[in-house]
C-alpha cells in the first residue's frame, strides 16, 4: 500500500482506514522513502511482488518529497520511527548510526550471503565492522560527450575506454579554437565540481589517496594534493566560464546544444540530455582519462541504501524485506525500471541501454575501488569546505595557496592531529 | 464600608486591569520571543548535531564558549559580517531614492493611482519571485544584464559568478522592493505635510532643495524614522534573496549572517546546531544595538509629550 503525504488529508485518512481494514490479519512493515515518480512506481512494483510471495506481510510505503526528506528523517527517526528508511551509504549514514538510530543488520548480510554478492558495497555499508545498510542501487560517473560537438571541432571521437590525459587536453585546445567549451559544469550547488575534483584526484593518486583525503588523513599542502590541483589547473581554462552561477541543468543545456563537448556527470543526467533532444547516436560515454600511468582505475558510483531503524516495531519482517531488496531479482527489476545499476553482482543490466552497459562495464572492470563521491566519503562539514575550495580554484586558480591554507586549517580543526 | 469596597475596586481597575489587558500579548511575547532567545543562547554553548537518541535524550555536549572562539577565526563568518555591513550601508540608498520617487508621484494627473501601484508592485510580490527575476536578469549567456554588458564591453559580466560583485548584485535586487516600501511610507507622509507651511515658505521665496530640506523633510520626520527602522531590519535579516539567487555562493562569497546561520544549523552539510545558535546570538546582538537605539528614541519622544 502506498500513501502520499502530499495528497489531500481526507484521502490519506480514507486510505489509512481502508488499509487497516484490509490488512487486519497482516503484519505491517512501514517504509519511509524519498522517491521521484519513476523510482516510486518501481518500488511499488517490488512491494507488490514481495507481498505476493509473503501474503502475511503488508509493506506500507510513505513517500516524501526528496528535499524535504533530508530534514524529515531527523524528526521521524526519533519521534515516530518507521521500520525502514531510505538514506545514503558511507559517511552520510554515520550520524544516524552513531546516535543509535539505525540498527545493526549484520545478521541480514551474514544469513543471505550478501558479503559475497554485494562485495563491492561492503566498505560503504560498514561502520566499525558492522553493516547498517542494504545498498540496492548505484550509478556510475564518467564523461558524457556530445559527438556533434566533436565533429564540429574536427576532433576524433573517443571510444568507451576513453583517451589519455594528454590527448584529452590536446582535444581541449582544439575545442577552444572552435569556441566550444571542452568541459562544462554548473556548480552553483557545489557538488558537480566535486565530481571533477574526485576524478582528477583518483587518476592522479589513486583510490587510497581519495579515501585518506576525505577522511582528513592527508595534508592539503602535501605534494600529492598539490599534484591534483596542478592537473586540475590544466583543465581549468577549458571549463565553461561562469559555471559558478549556473545549475547543472543549465550546463546540460549548453552541452545538449553542442556548445560544450564533455560533461563530467553521473548517469542520472542521461535522462535530462535525452529530454533535451540527444539520442544514443550523438551522446557518448567514456571513463575519465588516465593521468598517472599504471594506477589502478577507480570509479565513482554513489550508492543509495535502505536502513532498518532502531525504533522499528516489526524488525523481523522488515529484515525479510531487506533481504528481498538485496536479492538479484528485486535489484534487476527496480534498476531496469529506473535506469540505474544493481549492486548485486548476480543481477542483470538491460542490454539495450548503452550507458548502463558501459557503466556496468566501467565499474566491474575497475580494479582500484569504488568511491562514493566527495560529499558522501567526507564528513559533512569537511565536504562543504572542500567543495567551496574546489569551486574557488576553478574560478580563481591564482588563489591556490590561500585555498590550500584554508582547507588545511579546516582539516586541522576537524581532525586534530 | 462602601467607601472601602470602592477603593478596592479602584485598586483593581488601576493595578490589575492593565496587566489583564497585557496578559495575552505578554504570553505570546514570552513563548514566541523570549523563550526562543533563551534557548538559542543556551544552545550556543553546546555542540549538538540536532539528533535525539532513540530514547529521546539530548545528545549534545557542553563546550562552553568554544563556538564563539571558533567564530572569531572563521573566515566564512568574517565574510558574512562584511557582507552584512555592505547590506546595511547600501540598503540606506532606499531612503533617498524612495523619497525622490514619492515626491515625483505626489501630484495629481490622470491615472496617478495606477502609476503609484505600479511603483509599489515590487513590494507586493514575494522576495522569492524578486530573486528569481534578478537571477535571470543576471544569468550568464542569456540574461538581459549579461547581454547588455556584452554588447557594451564585448565581454559579458556574470554578476552572480563573480565573487567581488555578487553581493552588490543581490543588494540591487533587494533594493527594488525596499525602495517601493520606503516610497509608500513617504507618500503617506507627504499627504500630511501642511499645505499652509508650503504656501508660507513659497511666499518667503523658498523652492527646490531649500524647500525640501527646511520645510518638507522636517515634517516627514516620523516617516523617515519608520523608513530607517524597516530598512535597517530588512538589511540585517536579508536571507531569501541570498538563498534564492546564489545559496551563498560562489564559494561562500555572498553569505550573510542569517544565511550562514541557516547553513550551519539546518543546511544539507550543516546540522551544527550550537554553532548556528552562536551565529544567531551574534546577529541578535547586532540587531539589539539598533533596536535599543530606536526604543530609546521612542521613549524619549513619549516623555517629551
Amino acid at each position: 500500500m502506498v500513501h502520499k503525504l502530499s495528497g489531500a488529508l481526507t484521502l490519506g485518512a480514507a486510505l489509512l482506514l481502508s488499509t487497516s481494514a484490509f490488512a487486519q490479519d497482516k503484519r505491517v512493515v512501514t517504509w519511509n522513502a524519498d522517491y521521484d515518480p519513476i523510482p516510486l512506481a518501481a518500488a511499488e512494483a517490488l512491494i507488490a511482488d514481495f507481498e505476493a510471495a509473503n501474503p502475511e506481510i503488508d509493506v506500507q510505503l510513505t513517500n516524501f518529497d526528496h528535499e524535504a526528506y533530508k530534514n524529515a528523517i531527523r524528526n521521524f527517526l526519533t519521534a515516530d520511527a518507521p521500520d525502514l528508511a531510505n538514506w545514503y551509504a558511507a559517511n552520510r549514514m554515520r550520524p544516524f548510526v552513531e546516535a543509535g538510530l539505525f540498527a545493526d543488520i549484520s545478521d541480514v548480510w551474514a544469513n543471505n550471503g550478501l558479503m559475497e554478492s554485494l562485495a563491492a558495497s561492503v566498505p560503504s555499508s560498514t561502520i566499525d565492522g558492522k553493516q547498517y545498510a542494504i545498498p540496492y542501487t548505484y550509478y556510475q560517473w564518467g564523461i558524457y560527450y556530445n559527438r556533434d560537438a566533436y565533429a564540429a571541432a574536427g576532433v576524433e571521437v573517443p571510444g568507451p575506454e576513453g583517451v589519455n590525459w594528454e590527448t584529452f587536453l590536446a582535444n581541449c585546445e582544439k575545442f577552444k579554437a572552435a569556441s566550444i567549451d571542452c568541459v562544462t559544469t554548473g556548480s552553483s550547488a557545489l557538488w558537480p565540481v566535486a565530481g571533477i575534483f574526485d576524478y582528477v584526484s583518483l587518476r592522479t593518486n589513486g583510490y587510497q589517496f581519495h579515501s585518506d583525503l576525505a577522511a582528513g588523513k592527508v595534508s592539503w599542502t602535501s605534494p600529492e594534493a598539490r599534484a591534483v590541483f596542478e592537473n586540475l589547473g590544466k583543465l581549468q581554462p577549458f571549463v565553461t566560464e561562469n559555471h559558478a552561477a549556473i545549475d547543472w541543468q543549465d550546463a546540460a543545456a549548453i552541452f545538449v546544444q553542442g556548445k560544450a563537448a564533455n560533461y563530467v556527470m553521473g548517469n542520472f543526467a542521461v535522462g535530462v540530455f535525452k529530454e533535451g533532444g540527444m539520442t544514443n547516436d550523438n551522446l557518448g560515454f567514456m571513463v575519465f582519462p588516465e593521468i598517472t600511468a599504471g594506477i589502478a582505475r577507480a570509479e565513482e558510483a554513489p550508492t543509495d541504501t535502505i536502513h532498518l531503524t532502531s525504533g522499528a516495531k516489526n524488525p523481523e519482517d522488515a529484515k525479510t524485506f531487506l533481504a528481498y531488496m538485496a536479492s538479484p531479482e528485486a535489484q534487476s527489476k527496480w534498476n531496469t525500471a529506473v535506469g540505474q545499476l544493481p549492486t548485486n553482482k548476480n543481477a542483470t543490466v538491460p542490454a539495450d541501454d548503452p550507458f548502463l552497459t558501459a557503466g556496468f562495464q566501467a565499474l566491474s572492470t575497475s580494479t582500484g575501488g569504488i568511491a562514493q563521491f566527495w560529499d558522501r566519503d567526507a564528513d559533512a562539514e569537511y565536504a562543504k569546505a572542500g567543495m567551496e575550495g574546489f569551486q574557488r580554484f576553478l574560478v580563481q586558480p591564482e588563489a591556490l595557496e590561500e585555498i590550500l591554507a584554508q582547507l588545511e586549517a579546516t582539516r586541522t580543526r576537524l581532525f586534530p592531529q | 464600608m462602601a467607601q472601602a469596597s470602592q477603593a478596592a475596586r479602584r485598586w483593581n481597575q488601576r493595578t490589575l486591569a492593565p496587566w489583564l489587558f497585557l496578559a495575552p500579548g505578554l504570553f505570546m511575547f514570552g513563548v514566541y520571543v523570549l523563550w526562543p532567545i533563551i534557548q538559542s543562547v543556551t544552545l550556543s554553548f553546546y555542540d549538538w548535531n540536532g539528533l535525539y537518541n532513540q530514547d529521546g535524550e539530548f545528545t549534545g555536549t557542553f563546550v562552553g564558549t568554544a563556538n564563539y572562539s571558533e567564530l572569531m577565526t572563521d573566515p566564512a563568518f568574517e565574510t558574512s559580517l562584511w557582507n552584512n555591513l555592505k547590506w546595511l550601508v547600501l540598503y540606506m540608498l532606499a531612503l533617498p531614492i524612495g523619497l525622490f520617487i514619492a515626491i515625483f508621484l505626489n501630484q495629481t494627473v490622470t491615472g496617478i493611482r495606477l502609476y503609484k501601484s505600479l511603483f509599489f508592485f515590487p513590494f507586493v510580490i514575494s522576495q522569492v519571485v524578486v530573486g528569481l527575476i534578478f537571477a535571470w536578469f543576471y544569468a550568464p549567456n542569456f540574461g538581459l544584464f549579461y547581454l547588455l554588458t556584452e554588447s557594451i564591453t564585448g565581454k559579458g559580466t556574470a554578476i552572480l559568478a563573480d565573487p567581488d560583485l555578487v553581493t552588490y548584485g543581490i543588494i540591487a535586487a533587494g533594493l527594488w522592493p525596499q525602495i517601493a516600501y520606503v516610497m509608500i511610507l513617504y507618500l503617506t507622509g507627504l499627504n500630511n505635510v501642511a499645505p499652509d507651511q508650503i504656501e508660507a515658505a513659497r511666499l518667503d521665496g523658498a523652492k527646490g532643495w531649500r524647500m525640501l530640506w527646511y520645510v518638507v523633510l522636517p515634517q516627514l520626520r516620523p516617516a523617515t524614522f519608520i523608513a530607517v527602522i524597516v530598512t535597517v531590519i530588512g538589511a540585517l535579516r536579508s536571507f531569501d534573496l541570498v538563498s534564492i539567487m546564489t545559496s551563498g555562493g560562489p564559494f561562500g562569497s555572498s553569505r550573510v549572517l542569517s544565511y550562514y546561520m541557516f547553513e550551519m544549523a539546518l543546511g544539507e552539510f550543516g546540522f551544527r546546531m550550537g554553532y548556528g545558535a552562536a551565529i544567531a546570538v551574534v546577529l541578535f546582538a547586532i540587531m539589539m544595538i539598533f533596536i535599543s537605539g530606536f526604543i530609546w528614541k521612542m521613549w524619549r519622544d513619549e516623555k517629551e509629550r
